[in-house]
């Protein structure tokens, strides 16, 4: 294997491992919050062995996503430098914002929430809990608004170093000039240029507008849907931790409440992403119609677009094996996706007017003309499928995403409904309840399957650009790193990141196993934390011994 | 002052940040397995249980820093030196775990496994922090496009692995002066012990790396001969604060005895950035090729937009990590939270 697909699956493993556990601190630290606050709120010690469970388990996963993330960091120095040194000036930014934002805020006052009970009161700790989930939201806009750079570049322009001699002509910089007769200068290029392999040492991506590169094309649809995504994560750990106890009659009122809070989490945030789904999808037809096409497994524009709810795609292969199209059988509601990629719902007749590119015509004549300008049209067709991702794999991870949502909408409202007819606390006695909590169990899986497919749909779809459009995959590697290294490095992440994940899974489950407190008496709250604990009617119990 | 300065200057105190705080917890690692009772290994990791994690943040920031301010440095470093690089990586992961879980089952097997863990996984990471440092210092092959030209071979020079091994010692040293701080009664009195050998050692091998430096490679003992003053007054200051650490220990003044372990390392950055700057990465035997602050930065209006994003944050940052340690000052005590 050569060193580019080796550096792609360390890349891809590496940051897939990551990506299993800042959403679970992401939508966890949301749940943190809410908890905290209903404790402050009511001096119900409840809460309070709530929150500080959740803690427990919020330390644990926050290690490993530590422990992974600082590889990440270096990431895009060891393995693409050439990227690196091309969008620097313009995606460093983001990163060292990151660092400076979140991950310091995350991780200090994650301190004061892990360690803190008997050092802090609890309004500092609740403010050191609204901070820790702050610090890991800022975490994810800023790495949404870096790769976004990736999806939607804007807000840069692309310029060329040239010596410049004392009369002012330009000369490239590999001229052979004597020294002192010349200044290096930035040039911008033209919008029409054409990045060629050969100008990779002396063009780079240069910042043009801070804030447009915020504010990119697609970074605030995939700031919401990723947000959203994360929240769902954390959440449905807690509901298939509740499960697991109500379902054990272990800690039952603490299931419960944990338990509704997160249904109502998970509903509202399942129906948010519905819409904030709809949105980025229309973005992407917008901003990267390819990547859409694949998504969509759709090989010739039409009108009246159907939208596939499953199915199967495959190559189309000339006699040489070379890729010239797509087959794809799939299951299909007419005109569907034309309707939505208008988004002009009340007017469904006129939204199945529009048209919706297939891959065919993706990318479009004119940028490949561009490309290739001493291509005749039909040689411009031949190239047009180097052009596009792997369809089949972008095709089936974007439809697993959206079966995900799919049961974890039935999950939340299914539960809610249980929840309302008062069905659901008692699973002895009812088989469908025990069901039910046994789903709720394994809901876990869903949204961290719809993060990472979801994910692969995003950047497998973006392929062979690192730099949508601009910087090719392949373009962006380190010159200086051979295969064996990337071999051997990837081997030993494969080997530590698995020891990593059984540790982790074994700690989880110990503390799942261990449980919160049972103490109902606030007699287990920190001792400063007392005297506010149940203000009237229970206070006093304060201080003593819990009833066995 | 030029942005580019500025933001060498930034990347430094990033990376000053980094040194001095996981220089401690570092060190504390490369020292837990000289103690063999349990409750005393579980103070030492509890001593800097609260604040690792945010202690590597420094790291993850002074890589991002590195990155937004000066991409060219950061892809040659990062691929050039992949190898010594991915063991780093690997050593911090280790480490970060080993705290993580080495309490976690009471088994002996499994306690010594991971005391053994974090000890190596902390050695290693200094020890690969430390050549790394050594190799800036000393130049390392770079072609016209700024590529490193060598192999790991290349990295692990003579001069390199010195400036590794000292990079060691100081981080034990300091490692051992905030477990100090950090503990009380008989294992601090045995602590109290360690620094006598600790101190020598660092400054033994201070004194060579210092003196063999200029000596050894030209490129350093030209840097001296044009800018004597700075180089030689951070050199004293260092060795008067490392000095000055026996002698707030036996006074009892703990928390002195480690700000002037802190205002050591603090003074060997210095030192490390005065005598590179304006060189980022030095080029041997080319020097032609070599990245400095001005052909490896951003453009201006990066390194403007950054400093503004920086003189924001950074004291923000800077305050509350001071607060937070403020928090969990004083001796450790073991609970049913701790590690």
């Amino acid at each position: 294997m050569d060193v580019e697909i080796l550096s792609r699956i360390q890349f891809a493993f590496t940051v897939g491992f990551h990506f299993l556990f800042p959403p679970l601190t992401i939508g966890l630290g949301l749940n943190l919050v809410i908890m905290s606050a209903l404790w402050l709120k009511t001096r119900n010690p409840l809460y309070h062995n709530m929150a500080r469970f959740w803690t427990r388990i919020f330390g644990v996963i926050f290690a490993v996503g530590v422990a992974t993330g600082i590889v990440m960091e270096f990431q895009f120095g060891t393995n693409w430098a050439t990227y690196s040194r091309f969008v620097g000036d313009v995606f460093g930014s983001p990163l060292a914002i990151e660092g400076i934002y979140a991950f310091f805020l995350e991780s200090g006052f994650l301190a004061i929430l892990l360690f803190g009970w008997n050092k802090v009161g609890p309004k500092l700790h609740f403010f050191s809990t609204c901070m820790v989930a702050l610090g890991s939201h800022f975490s994810a806009i800023w790495i949404l608004v870096a790769n976004s750079f990736m999806q939607t570049p804007a807000g840069y322009f692309l310029a060329k170093k040239v010596k410049v001699t004392e009369d002012g002509t330009q000369h490239p910089l590999s001229a052979n000039l004597a020294e002192g007769t010349y200044t290096v200068k930035e040039v911008p290029l033209p919008d029409d240029y054409v990045l060629q392999q050969a100008d990779l040492t002396s063009v780079r991506a240069v910042i043009d507008n801070f804030w447009e590169l915020v504010f990119s094309p697609s970074s605030m649809d995939r700031l919401i849907h990723t947000t959203l995504a994360c929240w769902l994560a954390g959440t449905f750990l807690v509901i298939s931790v509740s499960a697991y106890y109500l379902l054990r009659r272990k800690h039952v009122a603490f299931a419960k409440a944990s338990m509704k809070i997160a249904l109502i989490v998970a509903s509202i945030t399942a129906l948010l992403q519905l819409w904030s789904a709809d949105s980025t999808a229309r973005g992407v037809a917008e901003n990267q119609p390819t990547k859409f096409a694949a998504m969509e497994g759709l090989a010739d524009s039409t009108t009246d677009a159907p939208l596939g709810l499953g199915g199967i795609v495959t190559w189309e292969r000339d006699a040489e094996g070379n890729r010239v199209g797509i087959n794809e059988s799939a299951l299909k509601i007419p005109g569907l996706l034309s309707i939505l990629v208008s988004g002009d719902f009340l007017n469904p007749g006129k939204g199945a007017q529009t048209e919706v590119k297939g891959l065919n015509d993706l990318p479009s004549d004119a940028f490949l003309q561009r490309r290739y300008p001493d291509k005749t049209p039909a040689q411009i067709a031949d190239v047009r499928p180097e052009y596009w991702p792997n369809v089949p794999v972008v095709f089936q991870t974007y439809h697993i995403m959206i079966a995900c949502w799919g049961g974890i909408a039935l999950v939340a409202f299914l539960g809610l409904f249980l929840w309302w007819r008062g069905k659901l606390w008692q699973p002895e006695h009812s088989r469908f309840i025990r069901f039910f909590l046994w789903l709720c169990i394994l809901s876990i899986f869903l949204p961290q399957i719809a993060s990472q497919s979801g994910w692969f749909t995003a950047e497998m779809g973006r392929q062979p650009w690192v730099v949508y459009e601009i910087l090719k995959t392949s373009e962006a590697l380190s010159e200086v790193v051979r295969a064996n290294q990337v071999l051997t490095s990837l081997i030993l992440f494969g080997l530590i990141y698995f020891l990593l994940f059984l540790i982790f899974l074994y700690s989880l489950n110990s503390k799942i196993q261990h449980g919160p407190s049972e103490d109902l008496t606030g007699a287990e709250l920190p001792e400063k934390w007392r005297p506010l604990s149940m203000k009237g009617g229970r206070m006093e119990d304060v201080g003593k011994s819990p009833p066995q | 002052m030029d942005l580019p300065t500025i933001w060498f200057i930034l990347v430094g105190v990033l990376f000053t940040g980094y040194v001095m705080l996981d220089g401690f917890d570092l060190g504390v690692g490369g020292l837990h397995l000289f103690v063999r009772k349990d409750e005393d290994r579980r103070i030492f990791l509890n001593a800097i249980g609260p604040v690792w994690d945010g202690n590597e943040v420094w790291l993850v920031t002074g890589g991002g820093a590195l990155f937004a301010a000066f991409p060219e440095v950061y892809a040659t470093v990062f691929s050039g030196f992949y190898d010594a690089f991915m063991l780093l990586l690997f050593g911090l992961i280790f480490r970060a775990v080993a705290i993580e879980f080495r309490s976690k089952q009471p088994g002996r097997l499994w306690r010594g496994g991971w005391d053994t863990a974090f000890a190596i996984g902390s050695l290693l990471s200094s020890l690969l922090i430390g050549v790394a440092m050594g190799n800036v210092i000393h130049g390392v092959p770079l072609n016209e496009n700024h590529e490193f030209m060598g192999t790991i071979l290349t990295l692990l020079n003579p001069y390199s692995l010195m400036v590794g091994v000292f990079t060691v010692s100081l981080f034990l040293m300091h490692g051992n002066i905030y477990l100090i701080l950090k503990t009380e009664g008989e294992l601090q009195q045995r602590l109290l012990r360690w620094v006598k050998v600790t101190i020598p050692i660092f400054l033994v091998l201070f004194a060579i790396v210092g003196f063999s430096t200029p000596a050894l490679l030209p490129h350093i003992g030209e840097a001296l001969a044009r800018k004597p003053i700075p180089l030689i007054l951070f050199f004293v200051l260092a060795i008067l604060l490392a000095l000055n650490i026996p002698r707030e220990v036996y006074r009892g003044k703990e928390f002195r005895a480690f700000l002037c372990s802190c205002g050591t390392m603090a003074s060997l950055m210095i030192l490390f950035g005065a005598t590179v700057y304006p060189n980022m990465v030095f080029s041997v035997p080319d020097p032609a090729n070599s990245l400095t602050i001005a052909n490896g930065s951003s453009t201006d209006k990066t390194l403007g937009f950054m400093f503004v994003v920086a003189l924001i944050g950074v004291p923000i940052v800077i305050a509350y990590m001071a607060s937070i340690y403020y928090i969990f000052r004083g001796k450790v005590k073991l609970d049913a939270e701790s590690y």
